[in-house]
């Protein structure tokens, strides 16, 4: 076992180094560099190159990449050149945020998904089923940013049950030790400021969680369906085993494998997901970040936050596997 | 008994539904209970704290380092100028200076100091304060001194220490009250950019204390200083408090404050990015107000009850001409299509409520603004007379360069701007041929390489100044513009350096007419700003300029 995550964590490195070559051209052949995005109207050519002097953007791209490349070894991702602070502080600053929100979309997902699913799949052919099938295609191809601001419209402005933007309100005593600010609030004991931070990511973490939890009902409906007619299923019902032994160690245990794959991919997609709803909510996460980044051209922040999205992206991905190995032990064999 | 799937679910759902319950009951407690200032300056029935929807983090907190908008915005409150701005008008007033005088040859200025004011830190503002901010600017070297940093006081001051051009050449502290700026030519425009939040008087003491200038960092991208993250001190009416990137800047009303401090006790500026978001938080009652309200947006938010306000234009929205195109080296050509758009429609159809058209290159309130300036009306039938003179009787085709997927004071809707005048082109026989960019490829495409035809671009002004706007277009050979023009380009250098502000004025008003006959573009329209306001805001200082201080801010509750 202890082998195997070796092995994974070896291989990390080459996809990440040529990740690293990918992202530094990609990012500079994106037209318009950050001068022009920096000084808007005010873009001389002149000035543009001054700016490209003092930063070194007018060097060769081989050089560049080197000295980047070689800087990123020791640690220094740089700074980023619209906010002046290092890449590594402002995403450590913002990721917590983005992974609340992707935890609580997630636990959305699975947790209304999973039952979802299999309630469709035991009342095949009837109009539950129908109705979860139809909804789920709807929640896949219904577009994220509409869907969001819907909801705002709806609950904060309409309603007005419910915050429309940000991560907590003003006027809420909390705490902030590790960013995560619902943990904040639960590890200091401000059980309101934690709350608070709850009703903040509900909204966002709703609009973020319709595509996963579409994916996860249908994978689970197709998948349990496909278990409770296994032979083995029948032979445990000829055999007289209780019906919560089935559900339970027969059939949910092996109709759990396809949907935890899909839940491992779509916890990575979630936080790629989070450019959108971020934006929406002035959520301050790394997703409304990175967005704004792209539109500035600010080369550090979309090499250096990319390359940690990648790492937590394998992350999640090993995991994943990991967790096979608990679900189905013919897994730990090989 | 075994719960069953089916009840275990609905059991589940009735939990949800009640946690949900409670969660809602919590925010709406909150809200309920507001936040006061807790100040008691303000009457106790207002909530004295504003919250404004900024579009992005400030990017800095030292104004000196900075030419954004959102920037100059929190700066403005916390920072003032030697000179101020008249309230509602793009002129200079007194602010720290009481007043000024220049010298007979216009190359030194002396300002007498208000008395009796005290940046944040306590340190005293006097002439040793105004010298030592001047020679702060001057002294700027590597990347303090590149347009990333130091746009205004580099582009402005014809650069540093030991650049020939430098305009600037020493400060004197007379007395504790009297300062001297000696300066190595005249500038027409000096006192007006005085004005710019660039300029504004900072604390010696804690610029000292907090290495304002020590913006190292690698050298790819400077890092902030101590100050510009976390101390700015200056003597306006409100103090910093807090900034949590990508959330809020906090501020709170200076106590000491020698002019009126008004009802704001508190300022939050929320970061909101997106546009549809700001109008949301205004609604749902998030925010107090935002700026620049999309067009569509501006009925329905009234309607609604929300307060809008339209700041006088200070802008400029024009179709440029390259003239590196052949076709528009024919003068013809560019009075033709001068004369084939209906600036009137354009601004009633699709630009914003507010919006006044536009006969020259600078709104009505700049200084050398002239009202006789040959302008070409709209005219379709003269248009194509001219065209059919230029040989071009069987039509012309012409690139047409816009923008997309971005919004700018001066055109909030270049797809619309566009979509309006190429209909209006084709009617007499211009055929275009739409080019389209992302913004930041746009301004690539205009400012760096010379492919390009007539297009859409504008500015927004800084201070009263028609070099601030003409001077910015046409003071030499450009590949926006791609012409020669010695006698337009010798003129505005000229006047540049009338030290007084009539003669600048009646030199400016000839080149804006100078400017009319060669017809380089076409000054399309000075679209007005709009700014939206929760109800409870009352009065709101709206500034052609920007130059809104929120102590002038009124609230009703």
């Amino acid at each position: 076992m202890l082998r195997t995550i070796g092995r994974r964590l070896l291989l990390l490195i080459p996809t990440l180094f040529g990740l690293t070559v990918l992202l530094f051209f990609w990012v500079r052949a994106l037209p318009g560099g950050p001068a022009a995005a920096l000084l808007g109207e005010r873009a001389t050519p002149e000035a543009i190159e001054r700016i490209n002097e003092a930063y070194g953007f007018n060097r060769p791209l081989p050089e560049q990449y080197i000295t980047w490349l070689g800087r990123l070894l020791q640690g220094d991702f740089g700074n980023s050149i619209e906010t002046r602070r290092p890449v590594l502080e402002e995403f450590a600053n913002r990721f917590p945020a983005t992974v609340e929100l992707a935890v609580m979309a997630l636990i959305l997902a699975v947790g209304i998904g999973i039952p979802l699913g299999y309630w469709a799949a035991r009342n095949h052919g009837r109009l539950l089923d129908h109705l979860s099938v139809t909804g789920s295609l709807i929640g896949i191809t219904i577009p994220v940013f509409f869907l969001a601001f819907m909801l705002k419209w709806v609950f904060a402005v309409q309603l007005g049950w419910l915050p429309s933007t940000g991560r907590q309100s003003r006027g809420v005593d909390a705490t902030h030790a590790t960013n995560f600010y619902v943990l904040d609030g639960i590890l200091t004991g401000e059980l309101d400021a934690a709350l608070n931070a709850i009703v903040h990511l509900l909204l966002p973490a709703i609009a973020l969680a319709t595509i996963p939890l579409a994916i996860i009902v249908r994978i689970t409906r197709a998948s349990v369906l496909e278990v409770v007619n296994a032979d083995y299923v029948r032979t445990g019902r000829a055999k007289g085993v209780s019906k919560q032994v089935i559900r339970n160690r027969f059939v949910l245990r092996n109709a759990m494998l396809p949907v935890v794959t899909t839940i491992g991919l779509q916890a990575g997609l979630l936080i790629s997901g989070a450019v959108l709803t971020e934006t929406v909510f002035a959520f301050p996460g790394i997703g409304a970040f990175l967005a704004d980044a792209i539109f500035a051209r600010d080369f550090p922040v979309l090499q250096g936050f990319v390359l940690f999205i990648a790492v937590s992206y394998a992350l999640i991905n090993l995991l994943v596997d990991i967790s096979y190995s608990f679900i189905d032990p013919r897994v730990r064999i090989q | 008994m075994i719960p069953s799937p089916k009840r275990r679910l609905l059991a589940g759902l009735a939990g949800g539904a009640a946690l949900t319950l409670v969660l809602t009951g919590c925010i709406q407690s909150e809200r309920d209970s507001g936040t006061d200032g807790g100040d008691t300056a303000a009457p106790s029935d207002v909530d004295s704290t504003f919250v404004f929807a900024a579009s992005s983090d400030p990017s800095g907190l030292d104004p000196a380092f900075a030419s954004d908008g959102e920037t100059f915005r929190v700066s403005r409150q916390i920072f003032e100028g030697l000179v101020g701005v008249e309230p509602g008008t793009a002129d200079p007033a007194p602010l720290l200076a009481e007043s000024w005088e220049p010298s007979e040859d216009g190359t030194s200025y002396t300002f007498t100091l208000k008395s009796d004011v005290m940046f944040h830190d306590g340190t005293p503002f006097d002439a040793e304060a105004v010298c030592a901010n001047f020679d702060r600017w001057y002294n700027w070297t590597g990347l303090t001194a590149t347009e990333s940093l130091s746009y205004y006081y580099g582009s402005l001051y014809g650069g540093f220490a030991g650049d020939d051009d430098a305009l600037y050449e020493s400060c004197t502290a007379d007395d504790e009250t009297t300062a001297t700026i000696n300066l190595t030519r005249p500038f027409s425009g000096f006192i007006a950019s005085l004005s710019l939040p660039a300029f504004a008087m900072q604390s010696p003491t804690a610029m000292e204390e907090y290495g304002a200038d020590e913006v190292g960092g690698s050298e790819e991208a400077p890092e902030y200083s101590e100050y510009g993250e976390a101390h700015p001190t200056g003597t306006g009416p409100f103090v910093f408090e807090s900034w949590s990137p990508g959330e809020e800047v906090v501020l709170a009303a200076n106590p000491d404050y020698w002019g009126e401090q008004g009802q704001v006790q508190e300022i939050v500026f929320r970061i909101i990015d997106d546009p549809t978001a700001r109008r949301q938080a205004l609604e749902s009652g998030d925010v107090d107000g935002y700026d620049l309200v999309a067009p569509a947006d501006t009925a329905a938010l009234e309607e609604a009850g929300f307060n809008v306000m339209q700041r006088d234009p200070f802008t400029i929205l024009y179709l440029g001409f390259n003239q590196t195109v052949p076709e528009l080296q024919d003068i013809r050509v560019r009075q033709a299509i001068a004369h084939a758009i209906d600036r009137e429609a354009l601004v009633t159809q699709v630009l914003p409520e507010g919006t006044e058209v536009a006969s020259q290159f600078i709104p009505d309130v700049v200084n050398g603004y002239n009202d006789g300036v040959t302008d070409y009306e709209y005219d379709p039938e003269r248009a194509q007379e001219l065209l059919a003179e230029a040989g071009f009787e069987d039509g012309l085709t012409l690139q047409f360069n816009y923008p997309v997927n971005i919004s700018r004071p001066y055109m909030p809707n270049p797809e619309d701007i566009f979509t309006t005048l190429s209909s209006q082109l084709q009617e007499v026989g211009i055929t275009v041929e739409p080019v389209s960019d992302e913004w930041t490829d746009y301004l690539d495409r205009m400012r760096g390489t010379d492919d390009h035809g007539i297009h859409l671009l504008g500015w927004t002004g800084d201070y009263n100044d028609t070099d601030n706007f003409v001077g910015v277009f046409f003071n030499g050979y450009s590949n926006e513009w791609g012409f020669e023009n010695e006698e337009l380009f010798s003129a505005l250098s000229e006047a540049r350096q009338l030290p007084d502000p009539e003669e600048a004025g009646a030199a400016y008003e000839e080149i804006n007419e100078q400017i009319a006959q060669f017809v380089p573009g076409v000054p399309l329209a000075h679209p007005a700003p709009s700014l939206a306001f929760d109800p409870r805001v009352t009065s709101y200082p709206a500034s052609p300029v920007n130059d809104e201080v929120f102590n002038m801010i009124e609230l009703s509750e």
